[in-house]
This record gives structure tokens, C-alpha cells and sequence, in this order.
């Protein structure tokens, strides 16, 4: 009933949407080396080129998925001022004690800039385009080799699958105990630091008994029902690769190999 | 204070996908002195009404929305939110919101999951410190705070030093309560009030609120889905389904419509069925569906065919 839309899974259904997940977050890891392997402005503009296709692939607006950008617009505001005044480059257009701007320095902010927009949006790209459930599910299947030198993969996936889920349900219940509060008469808006930290008492503690209360009870459910770690279960939904996963493959492939032969060659090396 | 909503609708993650509408157009009023009763289904938007009459939800400007959509010269203007609880209209955002929340005490269900104080005496005094100008002094807290937990059937000298984990259910109930009605609102609102309790529980919570009726609050709202609470307590009921109001009537007519109550998947207190198999029965009787009135209204029966 209350806000459901929690973390930022935009739930349509579109060909990004319906890669699987194992291969998605691969693909991420991939475009990410690339991101950092580029050296050159050719290579960025592979990747974003890339990065725009499969945004307007997601069906997910454009507009969205760039007001991730604000999040982070501090550091990008920060490591570009800092770049400007700090790069040591040859051609000087002003300099004051062991500050000076370049034309070198200009340019390389310009491109950490770009690097760190890259980075921020195509992550984000995978929370839009997969539910939490599914990452999950991609994580553990993902890991499991480490099964081989005992690494308790299954609990580990359990354990995030378990937190993921409660987060909905924690956010709503807050927002519960917050009104009865508030019914009550506290204020959470008004006040110095110190005030509004005192505020959150009466919230946090009810917060975190009915926390405990049922993590117990969810144990106590599984309990009943015999549940035991991973050995010898079944999924319910099995993931599995289609054609949508291979064209991903090439994509991804191309990519990493393109801004590696960039890289090599040094075309347009800063 | 009364209560009035006029035209009154709220959506839930407006403008998202995940935007789903809780009230549709309704229209209420609550007079002065009543015991009334919000019936419906779970979804049906009696939550998201009672939240409203508090300010925790808050009425967008019907202004605002004017200046959004400026209605073309011939068509109908939409028609005018209006939420007004005593002097206080709920559609005007310069309203003291705190102040209003002094005068209408808001009881949610499972009310002793908010407890969190050290000790009884504190928890129930959070209200009291919150809502007042200045200070209260010590003495002040200690016989608010004595006569709230004395109106809810609590000893303050057993219970008050006491911390409220270490009480029971329907005693931590009890307490949640005390802490609403601490600061004298003149209205209560309840969220279920007997959920989750034994049938002792259930009646004693039911008499506390009668008592509370006549004795601190000029009105109280209660939100159910139990009929016989209802049919029980209530001089009036409003049924809430999809979002919208169905009816409001005084119990007594409200459960004469059977099928219409049944078709919205609502159930009809104990007293209606019988008096439904008593018709089928061929026996007309006449009652307002109080287990009492039923009582003697059968007994009269028996002895005048007798």
C-alpha cells in the first residue's frame, strides 16, 4: 500500500530487463575495466556510445537515469576542481604560488569527469534493469566456485536475500512509529544536531525491538519448516542464458577490446 | 470539534508506477460528541482516512492545484477539497499541524509496539512534555501521568517505575494508550483497538473507550472490521470500500442492509444473522442489533407467545 518503490529496480520489461543476471553483472565488471582501461576520450566515447544504446534499450527514462548524476555531483565538483588547479602541464594560461591552470589539466578533468559519469550511470543501469531478488540469485550463482574451498555461498546469498526483503518492510514500519510518534507530538523537522538526534530515540528503539522480533519469528517460521542451507536445494526459478545473454557477451567483448587496442596503439593517449 | 471532508482523495507514489489511489472523493462529517465507526476491508483507505485527521497525511492545496490546471472558461471547476477538523482547516498549509495533533490523539494498531521509554512514567509522559508551552513541572507530569494510567484501569503506584517491556500485552496496550490520551485530545482516533486481544481484552478495551468517551474525549473514532464492535459501540458507522465512503448510518439501519454488505465482502454482526435466521424463520424482530436490546427484545417474544 505505503511507498513500495524501494532501491531503484524500474520494473518494465525490455530486452535489458530479460538478460540474465549472472551475464549483467559480468557485463558491468567488463565496462568497468574498460572505463578505467580507456586513455583516451576515443575510448569513453566507445563506452558511452555503448552505455546509451543499452539505456535506450531499458525503456528506462533518460531523464532517470541521469539524476543519478546528482548524487554524486559533489565529487565530481571536487576532483575536477582539484585536477584543474593541481595538474602540472605545459601550457599555462594562470598560475599563483603552486596553483596554475593548464590547457593539460583542463582536459584531464574534462575526462575524469566523463570516467567518473560513466562509472556512476552504467551501475546504476543494472539496479534499474534487474530486482533485487534476481542480483541476488546472480551473486550466488556467480560464487559458487567458492563453494569448492568451503565458502558458504548459499548462506551468504540467503543472508542478502533476507536483508534485501526486509528492507521494504522496515521502511514502512519506521514510517509507522515515526506517525505514532509524531501523533504524539515529537518533531523531527525542527531543532539543532543534538535535538534532532534525541528525536530518533523513540523511533529506534521500537525500530529495532520489532526487528529482533521478527528475525526471530521469520527463524522460528523456517524452523518449522525444516529449512536447512544449501545442499540439494532447488531454485525456483532457474537462470538461465538465451540469445539476449550471447549478444550481451559481444557487446561486452567488443567493447573491452576496443578500448584495448586504443589503449595500445595510443590513439589519442592524454 | 467536528469533523468535516468534503471531496477528500489521496494516491500513494503519485505520478510513479507505482501510483495507487486510497481515497477517491470522500465526503464525511464526524459531529461533536459521536462514537463513530470506520468500517472496511484492509486497501479500503479507513487507514489513510484517519491519518488525514491528524495532518500526518497531508490534503494537497486544492489552491495549488488550481494555479497547475487553470479550469477553461465553461468547464466545471473541480470540485473543492475541504478538510477541516474543529477551527483548524487541514488544507491550509500555515496550520499549526503540532497544535492540532494536541487536540485529536491518535491510537495506531498495535499501539504498544511504539512504547520505548525507560520507564512507564516516561513513555506516557512523552506526549505530555512534547505538547506543552513551557515546561511542566515534575508534580504536574506526575498527576497527568497518574490520572491517564488511572482512566486506562492501571495502579500508578504498581506500574509506573516499571519498565513497559516487562508488562504484559493488554497492559502494554493500556499504557500506549495512556500516552495518547495523556494530553486530554478532544478527539480519539483508534486503528483497530481490540486487534490481536482475547475476548476479555476486546471487552475490557471496548468499556475503556466508553469510559473515555464519557469521561476524557468529547469524541472517539474507531476503526474496525469486527461488526460487533461496531454494532455494539457506535451511534454512527461509515463504510469505507475502494476508497470511497458507501454509507453512513447509525448501526441499527446500517446492518438492515445485509446484501449490500455482503456483496462489498463485509461481514454482519452476530446479532443480524440471528435476527436474519430468526426472519427465514418466519419471527419479524425488531432490534438495533445490541446484544442486549436482542436479548430482551427475544425474551419479550418468548413470553408474549407463552
Amino acid at each position: 500500500m505505503k511507498d513500495v518503490s524501494f532501491g531503484q529496480y524500474y520494473p518494465v520489461s525490455s530486452f535489458v530487463h530479460r538478460m540474465d543476471p549472472r551475464l549483467k553483472i559480468l557485463f558491468l565488471i567488463a565496462f568497468i575495466t574498460a572505463i578505467f582501461l580507456a586513455t583516451s576520450f576515443y575510448g569513453l566515447a566507445i563506452c558511452a556510445g555503448v552505455l546509451l544504446l543499452i539505456i535506450l534499450l531499458s525503456r528506462v527514462p533518460v531523464g532517470k537515469v541521469f539524476r543519478e548524476i546528482r548524487g554524486i555531483l559533489f565529487i565530481v565538483i571536487l576532483t575536477s576542481v582539484l585536477n584543474i588547479f593541481f595538474y602540472r602541464g605545459e601550457t599555462e594560461y594562470w598560475s599563483w604560488k603552486f596553483l596554475s591552470i593548464t590547457r593539460e589539466g583542463l582536459i584531464f578533468s574534462a575526462f575524469l569527469v566523463c570516467r567518473l559519469i560513466l562509472l556512476v550511470t552504467c551501475s546504476s543501469m543494472l539496479t534499474y534493469t534487474t530486482s533485487p531478488v534476481e542480483l541476488t540469485d546472480g551473486i550466488e550463482s556467480l560464487l559458487t566456485p567458492l563453494k569448492w574451498i568451503r565458502f558458504p555461498v548459499h548462506e551468504l546469498a540467503l543472508i542478502m536475500s533476507i536483508a534485501l526483503r526486509f528492507i521494504p518492510i522496515l521502511m514502512d514500519e519506521t514510517e509507522r512509529i515515526k506517525n505514532a510518534q509524531k501523533a504524539r507530538g515529537a518533531d523531527f523537522e525542527s531543532g539543532g544536531l543534538i535535538k534532532r538526534i534525541r528525536a530518533i530515540v523513540p523511533v529506534l528503539i521500537p525500530l529495532l525491538l520489532s526487528a529482533l522480533r521478527r528475525a526471530e519469528e521469520l527463524g522460528d517460521a523456517m524452523d518449522a519448516r525444516c529449512y536447512s542451507g544449501g545442499r540439494k536445494r532447488t531454485k525456483y526459478k532457474k537462470l538461465r542464458l538465451t540469445w539476449r545473454d550471447f549478444v550481451g557477451f559481444l557487446v561486452g567483448a567488443a567493447v573491452v577490446t576496443g578500448v584495448v587496442l586504443l589503449r595500445v596503439y595510443g590513439v589519442g593517449t592524454l | 470539534m467536528r469533523i468535516v471532508a468534503e471531496h477528500l482523495s489521496y494516491t500513494y507514489n503519485a505520478d510513479t508506477l507505482f501510483a495507487t489511489a486510497a481515497l477517491k472523493d470522500v465526503s464525511l462529517t464526524v459531529e461533536e460528541g459521536e462514537f463513530f465507526g470506520i468500517i472496511g476491508h484492509t486497501g479500503s483507505g479507513k487507514s489513510t482516512f484517519v491519518q488525514h485527521l491528524n495532518g500526518l497525511i497531508r490534503v494537497p492545496s486544492s489552491m495549488k492545484r488550481y494555479k497547475k490546471k487553470k479550469p477553461k472558461k465553461g468547464q466545471a471547476l473541480p470540485p473543492q477539497t475541504v478538510l477541516t477538523v474543529g477551527e483548524y482547516d487541514l488544507t491550509d498549509k500555515k496550520t499549526n499541524f503540532r497544535e492540532l495533533r494536541k487536540h485529536v490523539g491518535m491510537v495506531f494498531q498495535y499501539p504498544e509496539y511504539q512504547l520505548f521509554a525507560e520507564t512507564v512514567k516516561e513513555d506516557v509522559a512523552f506526549g505530555l512534555k512534547n505538547f506543552s508551552e513551557k515546561k511542566p513541572t515534575n508534580e504536574e507530569i506526575t498527576e497527568a501521568v497518574r490520572a491517564a494510567l488511572e482512566v486506562v484501569g492501571l495502579n500508578y503506584n504498581e506500574i509506573a517505575k516499571k519498565s513497559p517491556f516487562e508488562l504484559s500485552g493488554g497492559q502494554k496496550r493500556r499504557v500506549a494508550i495512556a500516552g495518547v490520551i495523556v494530553t486530554r485530545p478532544e478527539i480519539l482516533v483508534l486503528d483497530e483497538p481490540a486487534a490481536g486481544l482475547d475476548p476479555v481484552g476486546k471487552r475490557e478495551i471496548m468499556e475503556l473507550l466508553h469510559k473515555l468517551h464519557k469521561e476524557w474525549c468529547k469524541t472517539v473514532i474507531i476503526v474496525s472490521h469486527d461488526m460487533d464492535e461496531i454494532s455494539e459501540n457506535c451511534t454512527r458507522a461509515a463504510v469505507f470500500s475502494e476508497g470511497s465512503v458507501r454509507y453512513v448510518l447509525p448501526p441499527h439501519e446500517l446492518f438492515q442492509k445485509r446484501e449490500e454488505l455482503r456483496a462489498l465482502g463485509l461481514d454482519i454482526p452476530l446479532t443480524a444473522r440471528l435476527c436474519e435466521k430468526l426472519e427465514q424463520a418466519g419471527v419479524k424482530l425488531d432490534c438495533d442489533f445490541t446484544i442486549d436490546d436482542f436479548v430482551a427484545k427475544l425474551s419479550a417474544l418468548k413470553e408474549g407467545k407463552a
